[in-house]
């Protein structure tokens, strides 16, 4: 027996929202979908009429849907942005040369300019170079550091305003766990933030407008629209500890949807108490990005590859950085220490 | 007994890498003394199709959570999940979510 749409009791209903339970047909869930986008955007106020802005678009499904909403939306309520697509090639054989043929597509189909920038251009390392030194243990820390950076190069390359990710719902809460797990009190207490400001030198704006919705629907979203996206593992991702959140945030979902608002819920009304040392926001003494240390994340992982010393960005190193700075020759031992690898 | 019937299955979102990369699967099911429910389905699947990992795609008797099943395009959640009685020409559809954004 077929359930009605509980919003316009004319249609088939073809899916149940995990946020409010409600029983809707295609067009009704298509409306409520992008309308909550639309809420999230004008609430937080986070784009204004005029505003370039790049979306981070790989190719999956959360930047898919993404773009097309954005585009959507952007018509449907004259925002007045100019949108532009901005990709990011990290240089994996086998992986996002494929996905970058989506985002090509993607550009097609949206009619929306793309814009890649490579790890090759910008560091002189693909990821598959990378690898190769560093092995596949802390490859994925290299790639989430350069990847950061790398949308920030080219969105002011591309002199845009405002940058937007397709972080989902889940993705906030699994980061909320993740940074609950690993104890870092300053992440933990900014994830949750759908924007970040653009008070640090040299840092673009970025917001989040897929915050508060679910995969489920994301997902949903693109299959009854037909969307071309891309979804495939990355080869070198074996990340254990964040699969285990995902899994066990995945499995508290199946008994109880509403899990994951509650999880970001708890994020973003956590405070932290006074006398807790949290990080002072600087800028990287080399190259002039966003940085709590004297040299960002970043120029530290590149000074390692470059000088054959991977491990360098790996852990707490904070004391060589002076050297490093000064270029100062390391002694025997710190080399020693951050030659070895792990495989 | 209930006559065998034909469904079609897909797998999508990354789910038919466990298929050998195959999205579209015609399959009949053979006849059994009771209908075929999507429970005992899951079990035929495991054993006549998956290639791979198949805890990546079944948790004890249900799809790993992160699997969306869509039953003649409309949330199996809607239809019943795993009691769901299976017709002749039915269409099921398991998308993973669990891949990269």
């Amino acid at each position: 027996m077929p359930i009605q749409c509980s919003s316009c009791a004319k249609k088939r209903a073809v899916l149940r929202r995990p946020k409010t339970g409600y029983s809707l047909c295609k067009s009704c869930f298509f409306w409520a979908f992008e309308e909550e986008i639309h809420q999230t955007i004008v609430s937080a106020q986070l784009f204004n009429r005029g505003e370039t802005v790049g979306i981070g678009a790989s190719g999956g499904k959360d930047s898919t849907v993404l773009a097309h909403v954005l585009k959507v939306l952007n018509e449907r309520y004259d925002y007045g942005l100019k949108l532009l697509l901005l990709s990011v090639d990290e240089g994996i054989t086998g992986y996002r040369d494929d996905s970058l043929e989506t985002v090509k597509r993607n550009q097609q189909q949206y009619d929306l300019p793309l814009t890649i920038v490579s790890y090759e251009e910008l560091y002189g390392w693909t990821m598959d170079a990378i690898v190769k030194q560093v092995g596949l243990k802390n490859n994925c820390t290299f790639c989430g550091v350069f990847r950061r950076q790398a949308l920030d190069r080219g969105a002011m390359m591309l002199n845009v305003d405002k940058i937007c990710t397709g972080h989902n719902a889940d993705d906030v809460a699994e980061t909320v766990l993740m940074n609950v797990l690993r104890g870092d009190i300053a992440r933990l207490h900014r994830c949750t933030a759908i924007s970040t400001t653009s008070d640090g030198e040299g840092a673009i704006p970025r917001c989040k407008p897929l915050k508060y919705a679910y995969e489920k629907e994301i997902v949903l979203y693109a299959y009854f629209k037909k969307l071309d996206y891309f979804s495939t593992e990355c080869v070198y991702s074996p990340n254990a500890y964040r699969g285990h959140a995902r899994t066990f945030l995945k499995d508290l979902e199946a008994v109880r949807p509403s899990a994951i608002m509650d999880i970001i819920h708890s994020g973003e009304n956590l405070s932290v108490k006074e006398g807790v040392k949290m990080p002072v926001q600087g800028t990287c003494s080399r190259c002039g990005y966003i940085s709590s240390q004297a040299l960002c994340k970043s120029c530290v992982l590149l000074e390692g590859l470059n000088r054959g010393l991977p491990k360098l960005g790996i852990g707490k190193h904070h004391r060589l950085h002076d050297k490093i700075l000064t270029q100062q020759a390391l002694t025997q031992q710190e080399e020693k220490k951050l030659k070895a690898m792990d495989f | 007994m209930a006559a065998p019937i034909a469904i079609h299955l897909e797998f999508g979102g990354g789910a038919e890498l466990l298929f050998d990369g195959v999205k579209e699967h015609h399959v009949t099911l053979p006849s059994q003394s009771e209908p075929w429910d999507v429970k005992q389905l899951l079990v035929w699947i495991r054993e006549n199709l998956l290639k791979e990992r198949p805890e990546l795609f079944v948790q004890g008797d249900s799809v790993r959570p992160g699997i969306l099943v869509l039953i003649n395009d409309a949330d199996w959640e809607l239809m019943g999940e795993l009691e769901y009685q299976l017709q002749d020409q039915d269409n099921i559809v398991f998308i993973s979510t669990l891949h990269g954004g």
